[in-house]
């Protein structure tokens, strides 16, 4: 067994973070973690979770970005439960990774000859994931120019709601790319951006595991595991960059 | 192109198998290099750091996983189709790297039942040969569970396997699998503690009249010393267990169980970013003498060796034997030839429970394989008089920890997206569970594994081509797994739920599950097998092939505990025996 996890400060970082607003069966379990770490929780200051990152698009032009943000709060909008995808910065979570492994498609297999295919053989495009946004919202937004007058961002919510629909359903789709599978795409990567740890640039706040009760990096949860229907609960979940930023790097012992 | 110094055996991939061979021929004397395409890790750094708590680098971005732009393989459903190539990983998730994807598995052990290894006998003597129908080439494994036993309880003393026995020396334990063959003793140690998920899935099971147990796991209970002298971790139930590194190295796999003392070996080498393209023969084409690779700085070079050992994940072992001309390939219309015949994989049936008030989960907790099982309706556990099929699968509820990129369960009629959908997502993350089934899939003529004729990697190899599909034993049990998986949820107070059936065909893209199997079977007659009970080739008898690739036919249970009891027998016989006196070993 590694010697770090003996030494490992985490418990009391997150003890700090949560003792004083969990309920009471939450704290008893921080403060009896098993082997991970020997400390007590300490009287620890307030935990000040990082501030938003600065906000710049890399990859999106402003149509784009426009497009993206007005599209993904659509799927996830604001409402009475909290604030939606675009306050959790989701737009600025799919354009940097439009602008690393997954928008290049660093890890496709990309030779040819290229064929349709059955959907039971998966993708069989010579696009990159940067090439499919790059059309599919050209495309979307002639369409929306065409049918509406407007593009797609200045278009009523409803009516947003009626062109995402179309392009799910594959009744809207165009000559250089597939309606059907851009919105796949920006499905999944807007549930990325929600759900992902925020020092991807999204799920700012911790805002989508908030508003599920998912409390980021784990802390040991022998004590709890057995402990039925009791809510395990975190005044504020816990990002990589804010143990990082604490108590610094884990490993390197050895 | 450089010829290397000869070593006595050469490893082509480390993981789970090249590590016990490895570490099996060092104590007895020999010299061993191991071969890895991909690079070194070990807990302490790659794991022990918080950004292994990634749920989009690791799950999504499959950080540990092989990258298709390099190696992949091209699929159809059946042989009327073109095969086309896998592009991104989707369905199954192999692994790169030291320790495979034995890495980043959960952790269930299991050991096949006595009746799945002597499939095609035991049915046909109990129902009569019609049950398997006209395609099903299924198999006996040309191994009984009782040759077997031994090793079974080597691997998972090796492992530090959690769990709870069911049958120790014929006697039947309560609170374990009593489907389970007998066993010389208990597991090594006390199984995972029982999750509310578990709990309700087990109140549930007995309500019916089922027989609910712990899953064996790989995830150690406590501080474990192994028999090799290597100490696990104890599991903390973090939750990040499946596609992760495990921070405390409880979960056993090659890092964690044997590395620490391989690597003090003198007799040991191992080179990362070493690709194999293909094991050499000599001119009698019945001696393996070498193996071609390319190394980290795009050389190519020829180690000799007087054993190949090809431990490579079960579709690259393979791959391979094809290129490498080791065995005739199999051919479909004639039904003659051996590689890449009866390739299998795992039939997934589940049940999602929704509960509206009353259960809590906190589901983001959990160990790997922290399940609560019933082996009721797996193997032949039940009566299959009467039914068109053979076998059957694990029915189960998992806890090994949901993260939210992948896992926020809605109720069926549920809006994809939208405020609807949001609302659901907050309510039901925690108050849903799975019931999953590890279903067994027999091998079939139309299901076989051979050389892509257009498609090629980045060495400029032919892919390898997966023909596959489900059959009707896999349709048929999977109907019957969806009924009983109802009567839980219902027996469990479930609000509602929903039952995703086995596909109507095989489709690549969607997780199912990373159990894919032979292509390389073992067997007794060299006519229908690619290599003997000892996973030695029959045409070249220094070239050994381990892994999920020797299986007949898969059966309902993760593969690993049986890949891990193989390896070691072969191992034994290979120490006691062909060392001595090399040559066929049966």
């Amino acid at each position: 067994m590694p010697e770090h996890v003996s030494r490992r400060d985490f418990v009391a970082l997150v003890g700090g973070v949560t003792a004083a607003e969990v309920i009471p069966a939450v704290a008893e379990a921080q403060s009896a973690p098993k082997k991970r770490s020997t400390k007590a929780p300490p009287k620890a200051p307030a935990f000040e979770p990082l501030e938003n990152r600065p906000e710049a698009y890399t990859f999106f032009t402003a149509p784009e970005a426009a497009f993206v943000e007005a599209a993904v709060e659509r799927l996830i909008p604001t409402d009475e439960l909290g604030p939606g995808a675009k306050e959790a910065g989701v737009a600025y979570f799919i354009d940097q990774q439009l602008g690393g492994e997954f928008g290049f498609a660093a890890k496709m297999y990309r030779q040819g000859p290229w064929a349709e295919g059955l959907p039971t053989q998966g993708y069989q495009l010579p696009l990159t994931p940067r090439e499919v946004y790059r059309l599919a919202i050209a495309e979307t937004n002639a369409y929306c120019k065409k049918r509406y007058g407007k593009r797609f961002d200045k278009l009523s919510p409803a009516l947003q709601d009626t062109v995402l629909q179309a392009l799910e359903e594959g009744k809207l789709t165009f000559e250089s790319v597939p309606g059907k599978l851009f919105f796949e795409m920006l499905y999944a990567n807007t549930n990325q951006g929600f759900f992902s740890d925020p020092m991807y640039g999204g799920n700012r706040n911790k805002i989508g595991w908030k508003l599920i009760g998912h409390p980021g990096v784990p802390v040991a949860y022998n004590a709890f595991i057995g402990r039925y229907n009791v809510p395990y609960r975190v005044a504020e979940p816990v990002g990589i960059a804010d143990v990082e930023r604490k108590i610094g790097l884990g490993g390197g012992e050895s | 192109m450089a010829t290397l110094k000869p070593v006595d055996a050469v490893v082509v991939g480390f993981g789970w198998t090249g590590g016990i061979i490895a570490n099996e021929l060092l104590k007895a004397g020999v010299s061993v290099v191991a071969l890895e395409r991909g690079e070194f890790r070990d807990t302490d750094p790659d794991f022990v750091e918080y950004s292994r708590y990634d749920e989009l680098a690791y799950a999504i971005h499959y950080k540990m996983m092989q990258d298709t732009s390099k190696e992949t393989l091209t699929f159809r459903n059946d042989r009327r189709q073109t095969a086309l190539p896998m592009r991104q990983l989707g369905s199954f998730l192999p692994g790169d790297g030291v320790g495979g994807a034995g890495v980043h598995w959960n952790g269930a052990t299991w050991r096949f039942l006595p009746s799945d290894l002597t499939l095609r006998s035991h049915y046909t003597q109990k129902y009569g040969a019609s049950i398997f129908g006209e395609d099903c080439t299924s198999a006996d494994w040309g191994v009984t569970y009782e040759e077997l036993e031994p090793y079974y309880d080597r691997f998972e003393y090796l492992c530090g396997i959690a769990g709870k026995a069911g049958n120790i020396q014929g006697r039947i334990q309560e609170g374990g699998n009593p489907f389970e063959g007998p066993r010389r003793r208990d597991y090594p140690n006390p199984p995972l503690i029982r999750s509310a998920i578990g709990h309700t899935f087990a109140v549930a099971a007995e309500k019916l009249g089922y027989h609910p147990f712990p899953q064996p796991a790989a995830n150690s209970t406590r501080r474990y010393t192994n028999p090799e002298g290597v100490t696990l971790g104890e599991c903390i139930y973090c939750g990040y267990c499946e596609r992760f590194g495990c921070e405390t190295g409880a979960k056993a796999s090659l890092q964690t169980t044997l590395w620490p003392k391989i690597a003090k070996s003198a007799n040991f080498e191992l080179r990362t970013h070493a690709t194999v393209l293909k094991v050499n023969l000599d001119g009698s084409r019945k001696k393996a003498v070498s193996v071609t690779y390319i190394d980290s700085q795009g050389r190519e070079q020829v180690q000799p060796a007087s054993m190949v050992f090809l431990t490579a994940f079960a579709l690259n072992n393979v791959h391979l034997l094809l290129l490498s001309g080791i065995g005739k390939p199999y051919d479909p219309l004639t039904n003659t030839g051996v590689v890449g015949k009866n390739y299998a994989y795992q039939a997934g049936t589940s049940t999602q429970l929704f509960f509206n008030s009353g259960k809590y989960f906190n589901a983001f907790m959990g160990a790997g394989a922290q399940s609560v099982c019933i082996d009721d309706f797996n193997g032949d556990n039940f009566d299959h008089s009467g039914k068109d099929f053979v076998a059957g699968g694990l029915i189960s509820a998992s806890s090994s920890g949901f993260r939210p990129i992948l896992y926020h369960p809605v109720p069926k009629g549920t809006p994809r997206w939208g405020a609807a959908w949001k609302k659901a997502v907050a309510h039901y993350y925690n108050r849903s569970f799975t019931i999953g089934s590890q279903g067994s899939v027999q091998a079939y003529r139309g299901n076989y594994l051979d050389l892509d004729p257009t498609y090629k990697d980045v060495y400029g190899r032919p892919l390898l081509r997966m023909t596959f599909d489900f059959g009707p034993h896999e349709h048929k049990a999977a109907a019957l797994i969806a009924q009983v998986q109802e009567r839980i949820a219902r027996a469990a107070g479930a609000s509602s739920y929903a039952t995703s059936p086995l596909s109507a065909h095989y489709n690549i893209v969607p997780y199912q599950s990373t159990h894919n199997t032979g292509g390389a079977i073992m067997g007794t007659d060299p006519t229908k097998s690619v290599v003997n009970k000892y996973l030695q080739s029959w045409d070249v008898p220094n070239v050994f092939v381990m892994g999920a690739s020797a299986f007949p036919q898969n059966a309902g249970y993760n593969p690993t505990g049986t890949v891990g009891a193989l390896t070691y027998m072969a191992a034994d016989a290979i120490v006691s025996r062909y060392l001595k006196n090399p040559g066929p070993l049966a």
